[in-house]
């Protein structure tokens, strides 16, 4: 008997399973989670990886949350050890009152346990070895009879288990058996061996809906199916791979013209992001609908190019999934680390609109629509992901298309509109004092309409001068364009505290789920915070007056250098005393616990009056 | 104002084409670079190239790098839309331009700072992928337009204006080319016009990745003693494979045509290319004769000219890609959008 009393929890904690990466974990793992959410229960898996291949330790985390909390919770109450290497580490991560679930076929010293958790032992490798022969099979199956045996402990319904296994290998009738015979294996081993079920319990619940489970970067890609990317150039790199790979699967799913089978849409594996963002940048300028994905890496290579796109007035979509910078940093770990990289990406004066989405369904609605933006306002757009929403499954509202919807191809002169009678086409004329000039696509009238695009510095005309009115004349109308797009690109979110305080809160993307979790906490402390949630770089006038609305506003954000406050500071021209950075920046996903403990401290350490005592 | 127009006046006596253009329907602004520079002649062979064939004009995209070589596409086509885009980088623009609409003739102008060195990179990676393009390399064997450093394609033991000589071996991009399974490949010299206008015209009809070297000499830092690019060093040099025409027509036979001395080749769209041979063993067709011919050739301190080989069935990127007919930027939502019953269905397999 542990020396703490065990914990004892329905439908509300947090099981890590350490694997060794390449040990084919990974989907019995997905598979324990997808059948928590078929009991009803939400679930926010995160996978917690290496930078390589095989051999190093991989974690997935299961946070089990019938209140729905999506952010990560931090702690572990149960933990499922299957890697020896980093047993110690393991062990110690626990909770007090938690559980210890291993593979007890060969003993274990007490001294590698803990007094204040129970330790649940399961001769996995004994039962796989009598059951099979190839070595791989026992591999694979040992996971399987492990989320048996877990299926036992934690009272789970076996059947929703069989029923995902069903869907997962339908019309493999012989895989379906296997993997359904050794789920039983390890349930039947200990419901006959333990003391089933113990204090972490799955029960029915109604509290998942219409919700759909998809990880940020598939999103992101259906959203570029819908958004009509027909051009795709990329290069590899973690967290964004998984984007170009997506929207290939998706594009061969949905993009085939049915009469002769062949391809609306090209994708091209470039030989570095030079080249990818280039053959972006070219397909945009010849009037098709492109994109890149990539991470910090790759925008540092992007960035020449980026700066000709911004300059030259092209088109172009750049999925930034953020990963842990500087230099390679840590590639395999969460981070929003970009945001100045990006805002003012390249040389010379430039500033690059940036969408923030917080979960996979903005992720689709924001691509879909970066390419309206992009057209519309023609110039670089920037949706900024980050691992954490990129490469995890995510619950979130169902998709949605509304099918009146046309593309928003901007101010594209077509040969019919060159033909007017009085009309002026010059590639750079501001002719509705917005900022954003007439373009036409190349081949559109034998006679009128061509230009030259260059990087170099023009005239309205697009004749190059290097004259310095002409020069400023047209930087003043870039900064005019960029005025415009507040106005187009998604407006803050805001959300007023149950009672009037002087405080405030921004944050942004992925941070969102913590937040919401972490508003509730600090209401328990006695703490009110009025919070806004910024969807997009130009920042709205709201969030100006949000700040002057508030004598302190924190600023949540994953980095050190707190770069969303410096790119308000620097664009709003506000007193960086009134921003309050609050920063989380060691590679995992930020928690609600720590941005309620972060805020909470400083909060107490104001000895905030609250104002409805203040004014009673 | 550093940009000069060119008058529109049209002398009512000038030739026309099969399309009914003149000449000067293919010229551009007049040319800033400096008179005399091998780039200009390669401009007024792109024109002429381009009028022969009765290419409409603004159904050509050109699209070049950085450097003086780059700058050239302002001053020919223009009624076509041009893009003058990052040093060393026009082969991933192009490359895009292409993907968007197959429709359009693409021209890819560069020079050797542009493509040996920073963009070597992207000029393999275009070829290698079959980009229907003609992808032009005006090489002078220096950066003109950063004032005479040698380029990666100056042969070793070249002198540079300052009389520096050059250590490092360089770079045949015309060897490359060949390797890296370009579908066409020339070399020619700027000076040559005889030569370079049925080749340009070929290359532009040729449906694949073409690519010509021309060697152009940069009078201002590659035109003295001790240059293997400049005009003299060149003409002496020389050793043309093979004079070409282009043959649009559905007859092939012109008043040339010599049995044993002319190779006809016919491609993909139904021109037919006549190759004269001056060397009686020069075999076009043959990618592994090209190489070893080039390179025994380079050995003698010969610059070998005309087309080294062609191949005439060759596929393009959009062949590989399997991609609709229709450019694929005219699709529109209806098209490309799988709409919101296929989202349910999407939505209904991720619970
Ligand atoms: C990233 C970058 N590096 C360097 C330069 C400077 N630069 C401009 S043109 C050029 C070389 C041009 O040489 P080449 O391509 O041979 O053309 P040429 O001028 O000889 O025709 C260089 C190095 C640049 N524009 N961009
Ligand atoms: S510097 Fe050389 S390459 Fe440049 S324009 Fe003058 S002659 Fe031509």
């Amino acid at each position: 008997m542990p020396d703490q009393s065990p914990i004892s929890s329905v439908n509300d904690f947090v099981v890590r399973f350490a694997n060794v990466n390449g040990s084919g974990s990974a989907s019995a793992n997905e598979l324990f989670a997808r059948s928590i959410l078929r009991h009803g229960v939400p679930v926010s898996p995160r996978n917690i990886f290496p930078s390589n291949i095989q051999g190093l330790p991989t974690w997935y985390e299961v946070r089990v949350t019938e209140a729905g909390h999506l952010g990560a919770r931090g702690g572990v109450d149960m933990m499922v050890a299957m890697n020896p290497q980093t047993w110690d580490k393991d062990v110690a991560s626990i909770e007090p009152g938690g559980y210890l679930f291993y593979d007890s076929t060969k003993p274990m010293p007490s001294s590698k346990f803990r007094s204040d958790i129970t330790v649940i032992g399961v001769p996995l490798t004994a039962i796989t070895n009598s059951t099979y022969t190839d070595p791989r099979q026992r591999q694979l199956f040992k996971n399987i009879i492990y989320l048996g045996a877990l299926c036992a402990l934690l009272d789970m319904d076996p059947k929703l288990i069989e029923q995902l296994i069903g869907e997962q290998y339908k019309g493999k009738e012989k895989l379906l058996s296997s993997n359904v015979h050794a789920l039983h294996l390890g349930r039947d081993w200990a419901l006959q061996n333990l003391k089933c079920p113990i204090g972490l319990q799955v029960k029915k619940a109604d509290k998942v809906g219409d919700r759909i489970f998809i990880e940020g970067n598939s999103a992101a890609a259906l959203g570029a199916v819908y958004g009509g990317a027909t051009v795709c150039a990329w290069y590899p790199i973690t967290p964004s791979s998984s984007v170009a790979e997506a929207f290939t699967s998706h594009c061969k799913k949905l993009r085939h013209d049915p009469k002769t089978g062949k391809a609306k849409y090209a994708i091209v594996q470039g030989e570095d992001e030079l080249a990818s963002i280039g053959i972006v940048i070219g397909a945009s300028w010849n009037g098709a609908r492109a994109f890149t994905a990539t991470s910090g890496p790759g925008i540092s290579l992007m960035t020449e190019f980026i700066g000709l796109s911004y300059f030259a007035e092209i088109p172009a979509v750049i999925m930034n999934i953020q990963r842990a910078g500087p230099s390679t940093g840590m590639p395999t770990r969460t981070q929003q680390c970009d945001i100045i990289a990006c805002a003012y990406a390249s040389h010379g004066d430039t500033k690059h609109v940036l969408l923030f989405p917080e979960d996979p369904a903005e992720a689709f609605e924001f691509a879909a629509q970066s390419f309206d933006l992009a057209d519309r306002l023609q110039t670089m757009i920037f949706l900024m992901l980050d691992l954490d929403i990129g490469m995890n499954n995510r619950l979130c509202r169902p998709l949605k298309w509304d099918d009146a919807r046309q593309y928003d191809r901007g101010k594209v002169m077509t040969a019919a509109m060159l033909d007017e009678p009085g009309r002026d086409f010059g590639r750079y004329l501001d002719v509705d004092g917005d900022g954003i000039p007439y373009r036409t696509y190349p081949g559109t009238h034998p006679t009128k309409g061509s230009f030259f695009t260059r990087g170099t510095s023009r005239d309205r005309y697009a004749r190059y001068s290097e004259e310095g009115a002409v020069y400023a004349d047209n930087m003043q109308r870039l900064v005019r364009k960029f005025e415009t797009a507040q106005d187009m690109v998604p407006r803050p979110l805001q959300a007023n505290a149950a009672k009037p305080t002087k405080y405030g809160v921004i944050y942004f993307g992925s941070t969102s789920p913590a937040m919401d979790e972490a508003i509730g906490l600090l209401e328990a402390r006695g703490h009110q915070l009025d919070r806004m949630r910024i969807r997009a770089f130009p920042f709205h006038s709201s969030v100006a007056s949000f700040i002057a609305d508030h004598d302190f506003v924190y600023v949540v954000e994953q980095n050190r250098d707190a770069q969303l406050r410096q790119l308000i500071v620097n664009e709003n021209g506000i007193d960086p005393v009134r921003l309050v950075p609050i920063l989380h920046y060691d590679g995992t996903p930020i928690t609600a616990r720590f941005i309620a403990n972060a805020i909470g401290d400083h909060q107490d350490h104001l000895k905030v009056t609250p104002l409805r005592k203040a004014v009673s | 104002m550093t940009y000069i127009a060119k008058p529109k006046f049209h002398h009512p006596g000038l030739k026309k084409n099969d399309l009914g253009y003149t000449h000067r329907d293919y010229e551009g602004k007049i040319s800033t670079l400096c008179a005399g520079c091998g780039h200009d002649s390669i401009t007024a062979s792109i024109i002429e190239a381009c009028y022969e064939l009765s290419i409409e004009p603004h159904r050509v995209a050109k699209i070049s790098g950085i450097g003086c070589s780059s700058k050239t596409p302002d001053y020919f086509l223009g009624n076509s839309h041009g893009f003058n885009s990052v040093h060393g980088r026009m082969p991933s623009v192009l490359t895009g331009a292409n993907l968007a609409n197959r429709d359009l003739i693409y021209l890819g102008v560069s020079g050797d700072g542009d493509s040996a060195s920073i963009g070597f990179g992207q000029f393999a990676h275009s070829i290698r992928r079959g980009v229907n393009m003609t992808y032009i390399v005006e090489n002078n064997g220096v950066y003109g337009l950063t004032k005479g450093q040698f380029s990666a394609t100056a042969d070793r033991g070249s002198k540079s204006k300052k009389g520096v000589m050059n250590t490092d071996n360089a770079i045949d991009l015309v060897a490359i080319a060949l390797q890296l399974g370009a579908s066409f490949v020339a070399r020619s010299f700027s000076g040559d016009k005889t030569q370079l206008v049925p080749l340009i015209a070929a290359a532009i009809r040729h449906k694949g990745a073409s690519f010509i070297d021309v060697i152009s000499p940069c009078i201002a830092f590659n035109n003295h003693a001790g240059s293997t690019k400049s005009f003299d060093y060149v003409r002496e040099h020389n050793d043309a494979v093979n004079r070409l025409d282009v043959l649009t027509g559905r007859d092939p036979i012109t008043v040339d045509y010599a049995p044993g001395t002319v190779q006809v080749v016919e491609q993909h769209d139904g021109t037919r290319l006549a190759l004269r041979k001056i060397d009686a063993d020069y075999d076009a067709s043959d990618r592994l004769a090209a190489m070893t011919f080039l390179q025994k050739h380079a050995a003698k301190g010969q610059v070998v000219t005309g087309l080294l080989y062609v191949d005439p069935d060759a596929e393009d990127l959009h062949t590989h890609l399997d991609t609709v007919e229709t450019p694929l930027n005219t699709l529109e939502a209806e098209d490309l959008c799988p709409g919101s019953a296929a989202l349910e269905k999407i939505n209904a397999s991720l619970r």
